[in-house]
């Protein structure tokens, strides 16, 4: 056991907790005003729904021992999981840590599939959907890639801190759930344009910040590769930010905020998989490779008729695959002896090894989203009624409005009731 | 009696502001209005979706004037308002029928001078001419 060791991993923990707090701003100034508490609650639920579930039976059905396919139920309800290091996952903390940080990872990734279903689905739906999809996506998917004797794992799949388990399982989601749900009323009829852009501003940089946590923290000891993956962090956002700049000059003569705040957040997407395998140099190649991609596909994406709002799919799909094939690219022993050696250090296999990992997130994601947002339609109807999108569903599915003093001063509220 | 109403540039409000009540208008109400003229749309982007603003942020002000007021407002509002540019808004000249003071129940011309216009007409010249002068 390492004192250092486990308060970095507490405070990586808190840090990550973070991250889905500024997912919720980021999110909630993305979409119009009647929308806006509906969108950060999409995000804020999931701290409590997921944070039970992982106790419950998340946590053991991706880590416990059990088959490649499935962890067991061991760990259910955290039984056994206590103050002794396990060390399979990690030697010199608490195994109860290693559990309460990939609890917060577990939190944020259905969160994250909420924005590419903004202003649209009933919110009991919702809760369902994520509660449903972190049983048969997620934690399945953690222990393909993460879980001790996972198939993914024990054939090298790396991934530094969730580009599989956490951005491709979400991005594909988003996608497949975008379809099943449908497009907004008025996507493409009307501007849907953010109703806050410094609260976008604001919940990029809290998600920088938690991103620390997330990448830096997933080395599990407060160590060089946490050091490695900390720098890396903040350089691939750092060329995403930019190189999604200057795209945007190219466009339209001008720099956007919104642009910016996107850029940083594909870029951190980017290297989440390659952060504690690869160099500085590497991760500005990854940033800017993720940014190209991601900026090209929101500006096809807006283009059609598929209302993955706020391109979930593009930023954190593509930007993922990107992150996790490039890591296979750039990986080397030299840098991280606990990893494995890519392309560039002579090992071009281990590029067909993260393809299997992102084919195989790729279909879990979809199948599982299918399946189990189908039976959220079928059993509770994940659609909210036109009367309900068209008044926002801040009123519809909280009774509550995010600006309720505006509506005050207008008088538009004449009385209290007794 | 004329009603007068005039869109102006947001910007320009405090200097047409100062000039009304420099020629003695000091009753005036105004608003902000989205309006649409002779400039061009603005675009803006956000990511994928782009966002045309066909209309532009105004300011609406109305007063009522009686006769021997209307030229001087007219003027007012012109040295004030103008830019020179595209965009700088309209004067509209309405007759009016009859002005009533709900306070105390004057009527028309006696209705229209606001009680303390001379007070805020000289608070108005002196500011001008200190501003002059700085």
């Amino acid at each position: 056991m390492n004192s250092g060791d486990t308060a970095w991993v507490l405070a990586s923990s808190a840090l990550v907790l973070l991250m889905t707090v500024g997912l919720a701003c980021f999110y909630g100034g993305l979409v119009r005003t009647k929308n806006s508490l509906n969108t950060m609650m999409m995000s804020v639920v999931a701290l409590g729904a997921v944070g039970v579930l992982w106790v419950v039976v998340g946590y053991s059905i991706a880590f416990a021992p059990g088959t490649p396919w499935l962890g067991g139920l061991g760990w259910a309800g955290f039984r056994g999981v206590g103050l002794a290091p396990d060390p399979d996952y990690a030697a010199t903390i608490p195994q109860l840590a290693h559990a309460a940080f990939q609890g917060m990872f577990a939190i944020i990734t259905p969160a994250l599939i909420s924005g590419a279903i903004v202003e649209r689905m009933r919110f009991r739906a919702y809760i369902a959907f994520i509660l449903l999809w972190s049983v048969v996506v997620y934690a399945p998917l953690a222990h393909w890639v993460w879980g001790t004797g996972g198939w993914l794992a024990t054939r090298g799949t790396l991934d530094f801190a969730g580009g599989t388990v956490v951005h491709i399982s979400a991005g594909v989601s988003a996608l497949v759930a975008a379809v099943l749900l449908g497009p907004r009323r008025d996507y493409r009829r009307m501007p849907l344009a953010p109703h806050n852009v410094p609260l976008v501003l604001l919940g990029a940089g809290l998600l920088w910040f938690g991103w620390f946590g997330f990448n830096a923290g997933s080395a599990l000891a407060a160590n060089g590769v946490a050091t490695l993956a900390f720098v890396n962090t903040n350089t691939a956002a750092a060329a995403a930010l930019l190189t999604w700049a200057f795209f945007d000059l190219a466009r339209s003569k001008k720099v956007t905020a919104v642009g910016a705040a996107t850029g940083a957040v594909v870029g951190l997407v980017g290297i989440t998989p390659a952060a504690g395998y690869v160099s500085p140099l590497s991760s500005i190649a990854i940033g800017f490779a993720c940014a190209a991609i991601s900026y090209t596909a929101i500006q096809i994406r807006s283009r059609t008729r598929l209302d993955d709002s706020l391109d979930v799919f593009s930023c954190h799909g593509l930007a993922g695959i990107a992150g996790a094939l490039l890591t296979g690219v750039f990986a080397s022993r030299a840098l991280n002896p606990g990893g494995a050696d890519g392309v560039l250090a002579g090992h071009p296999g281990q590029l067909a090894t993260q393809a299997l990992a992102v084919l195989a997130s790729i279909a879990l994601a979809a199948v599982g989203t299918v399946v189990t947002l189908t039976i959220v339609q079928l059993t509770l109807g994940a659609r909210a009624g036109v009367h309900e999108e068209v008044d926002g569903l801040d009123r519809s599915e909280h009774g509550e409005e995010a600006y309720i003093a505006e509506a005050l001063e207008q008088g538009v509220i004449v009385s209290a009731a007794p | 009696m004329k009603l007068i109403t005039c869109i102006v540039r947001p910007e320009r409000v405090p200097e047409v502001k100062a000039a009304l009540f420099r020629a003695g208008v000091t009753g005036i109400s105004l608003c902000r209005v989205s309006g649409h003229g002779g400039e061009h749309e603005t675009v803006e982007h956000y990511r994928g979706t782009t966002v045309v603003m066909e209309f532009r942020e105004k300011v609406r002000i109305e007063m009522a004037v009686s006769e021997p007021f209307v030229e001087p407002t007219i003027k007012a509002i012109l040295s004030s308002a103008r830019t020179g540019e595209v965009g700088d808004g309209k004067i509209f000249v309405q007759p009016l029928d009859r002005v009533i003071r709900i306070r105390t129940g004057e009527r028309d011309n006696d209705a229209l001078t606001a009680i303390n216009a001379d007070e805020v007409q000289r608070a108005a010249l002196a500011a001008g001419r200190e501003g002059g002068a700085a």
